[in-house]
């Protein structure tokens, strides 16, 4: 059975549980050992924190991949933000002997060291190329027959030069693990346009970041799709919260909860109370 | 003909250099990044012409605009620029050197101040620990929330890394 160590984020665990309740559901039914990461922090997020001190950034970042690394475990997340982090440190400190030393400088204040053998990954990823779509399939008891929104968001597949996963301008990926529950993928204008709220533009400008989402949903609602399905606690809470003012009510959920609802989770498990768009089945 | 290398401001060149800014000297102003970006679209922030700016190292006019942080770091110029400039790591760079001159932004304290003192991005509410609890999680998730020796050791490294002078 694939295992790995199981890191929380920020939004999802604090602001819709729902999402790391479905992701715990779901790896049971589908064979993947979720070990907790006890201990560790947030990411630190990308767009801010690394944006303030990247030196803070990746010391932060080493200690939680240290964290795993002492449970001999890689990390999957279920964020396209801690992804992107977590990815982008490791990829550095494994990489680079003296980024690796310098961190372990810093490390070495709390009695830890980074060997630089963490492997990061996305749960996305984990589910394609580790589960498998037929095996998905298989697992559902309740088809999710609906037209969705496939949203990917920034961070899973960029940059690519590093991430390697697909071609951002010609990826399949999310539609055939969301087409796997019964759902339909509805092709639309911009399917790669950033939501809005990275790189600290949501708390920054959130006007600006309304901007982006606003597009987004317009070209959603064109598609004629019925829900929205992320990869991403943040990307999820940037659609979530703003559509009210932009007079916009597609529900949102984060593919964990798509799944949680084939594999026949119940809606108060699914925890939609959370969510400010109505979610309703 | 012999062609001089003028260096603008070769201070700011090394130090943007030594936060992994190196490679804005790539740059030759194509300006694909600007057509490209989706921020470019709704602000007048201007990708192309931050990049160079930062060649001719006018850190002051830099550190000072808010177009800077206008950057969702969405990566789509990262992936079309013909010369390869890790554009998204130069502009994190840059908003680095700007923080350090203590130019942030007074929205984006809260979220500094958050990981300072509980380790996250976001606060814990009582709603969401309600929230965690009917659906069957520990109110707290098994983060450094629920660990204070774990906290005091990330503090350590907030300390260790000048995090403590970002946040005051
Ligand atoms: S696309 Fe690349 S080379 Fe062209 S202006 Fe932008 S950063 Fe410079
Ligand atoms: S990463 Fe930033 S500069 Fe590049 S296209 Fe996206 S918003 Fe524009």
């Amino acid at each position: 059975m694939a295992k790995y160590a199981f890191f929380l984020g920020c939004i999802a665990p604090l602001r819709y549980p729902g999402v790391e309740k479905s992701t715990r559901v779901v790896c049971e039914k589908l064979g993947i050992e979720l070990v907790e990461l006890d201990d560790a922090s947030c990411c630190p997020a990308p767009g801010v924190i690394r944006a303030f001190s990247r030196t803070t950034w990746l010391a932060a970042a080493a200690r939680n991949l240290a964290l795993a690394e002492a449970k001999g475990l890689p990390i999957v997340t279920i964020c396209n933000g801690c992804y992107g982090s977590l990815f982008d440190a490791a990829h550095e400190l494994n990489n680079d002997a003296e980024e690796l030393a310098k961190v372990n400088k810093v490390l070495a204040e709390i009695n830890m060291e980074y060997k630089g053998t963490t492997q990061v990954y996305h749960f996305a990823e984990v589910l394609y190329k580790e589960v498998g779509v037929e095996k998905i399939k298989a697992a559902v008891t309740n088809p999710f027959e609906h037209n969705v929104a496939a949203f990917y968001g920034c961070h899973f597949l960029k940059p690519s030069k590093i991430k390697d996963l697909e071609d951002p301008e010609d990826a399949h990926m999310l539609e055939a693990l969301i087409e796997a529950t019964g759902a339909k993928c509805m092709p639309r204008k911009q399917p790669m346009l950033c939501c809005g709220a990275g790189g600290g533009v949501r708390a920054g400008f959130s006007d600006v970041a309304k901007e982006f989402t606003k597009t987004n949903l317009e070209n959603i609602q064109a598609s004629s799709a019925n829900y929205i399905v992320d990869i991403c606690p943040f990307c999820h809470m940037q659609f979530d919260s703003v559509q009210k003012d932009l007079g916009f009510s597609i529900p949102v959920l984060h593919l964990c909860q798509v799944y949680g609802i084939a594999m026949g989770m119940s809606e108060e498990e699914l925890g939609f109370s959370a969510h400010v768009v109505p979610v309703k089945l | 003909m012999i062609l001089t290398e003028i260096k603008a401001n070769p201070e700011f060149e090394a130090q943007l250099a030594k936060m992994g800014g190196a490679d804005v000297k790539m740059c030759f102003q194509c300006g694909t990044c600007t057509a490209d970006c989706p921020s470019g679209r709704r602000t007048s922030y201007r990708v192309r012409k931050l990049m160079r700016m930062a060649q001719l190292g006018l850190k002051d006019e830099i550190v000072d605009c808010e177009e800077l942080w206008e950057c969702t770091t969405c990566y789509t110029c990262v992936e079309r620029c013909p010369r390869q400039v890790p554009i998204v790591d130069i502009v994190i760079a840059l908003r680095n050197i700007a923080v350090a001159e203590g130019h942030m932004l007074a929205n984006h304290k809260p979220t500094a101040t958050n990981l300072y003192t509980i380790g996250h991005a976001v606060t814990v509410t009582d709603k969401v620990k309600e929230q965690r609890k009917a659906i069957g999680l520990p109110e707290i998730p098994p983060t450094v929330l629920m660990n204070s020796n774990a906290m005091a050791d990330l503090t350590k490294i907030l300390k260790a890394t000048g995090f403590d002078k970002i946040v005051e």
